[in-house]
């Protein structure tokens, strides 16, 4: 299962709700607001690297770059481009939307 | 009201803009950015706050080239010439999301919650977006 998230967690609660429900093992890839989870220094930041215990988190470039923030990602995120994000839903099977 | 100074006719009122919105992910920032140029138009006393994901807002450093939107981000830095000077960033927020005064593409008054509570209380008209 590849699970989504595109708003901010600051904003809404769909990323910790995702965290709540995906299982161990799964793919998580934030995009638009939802980049802003994968930042250091925020207070979702030992949030999400808790969560790369079990799962792996990734985050789509360029919502990164278009926000100002490519340096901040956290440590252990991965970072994909547009091409990234088709092979992340070709390769974990259905998607999971966290709107 | 009392405090409101006459010019040219026209009677100057304080115009409040409160951002709470991130850039790029909804219309909102850029919408708010148009409104208060617009209202500059109209020689009012204006400030802009910037509270919760409005911050990033006025990140440094934004490139949309990959997201193929429109970088707005540089019309802050042109606000001044339109005598839009009075920028206020919530201190809380900002410490929330890990961010310095140094992250910022403008210079700001970063604020306190008390400091900022004041600040709407003088108002005329509060717009949020």
């Amino acid at each position: 299962m590849l699970h989504t998230v595109n708003k901010s967690p600051f904003e809404k609660n769909s990323f910790e709700t995702c965290l709540r429900f995906a299982k161990d093992g799964s793919a998580i890839l934030l995009f638009e607001d939802g980049v802003y989870a994968a930042l250091q220094g925020t207070k979702f930041a030992p949030v999400v690297e808790e969560a790369m215990k079990s799962k792996t988190i990734y985050a789509l470039g360029p919502d990164l770059a278009a926000r100002g923030v490519s340096d901040k990602v956290l440590e252990g995120v991965k970072v994909v481009d547009y091409g990234g994000f088709v092979d992340l839903v070709a390769e974990n099977g259905p998607v999971e939307s966290w709107l | 009201m009392e405090d409101e100074m006459m010019e040219e006719g026209g009677v100057i009122k304080k115009f409040m803009y409160i951002n709470r919105t991130a850039p790029y992910g909804t219309i909102y920032a850029l919408e708010a950015l148009e409104v208060v140029l617009i209202g500059a138009a109209f020689e009012q006393d204006v400030s802009m706050v910037f509270i919760d994901d409005g911050i990033y807002q006025l990140k440094k450093d934004q490139d949309t080239d990959g997201i193929e939107m429109k970088n707005f981000s540089k019309t802050y830095r042109a606000l001044e010439m339109y005598d839009v000077e009075k920028l206020y960033v919530d201190k809380q927020s900002l410490e929330e999301r890990g961010l310095t005064e140094d992250d910022l593409l403008v210079d700001v008054e970063i604020k306190t919650t008390d400091e900022l509570t004041a600040l709407m209380e003088e108002q005329d008209v509060v717009l949020s977006f």
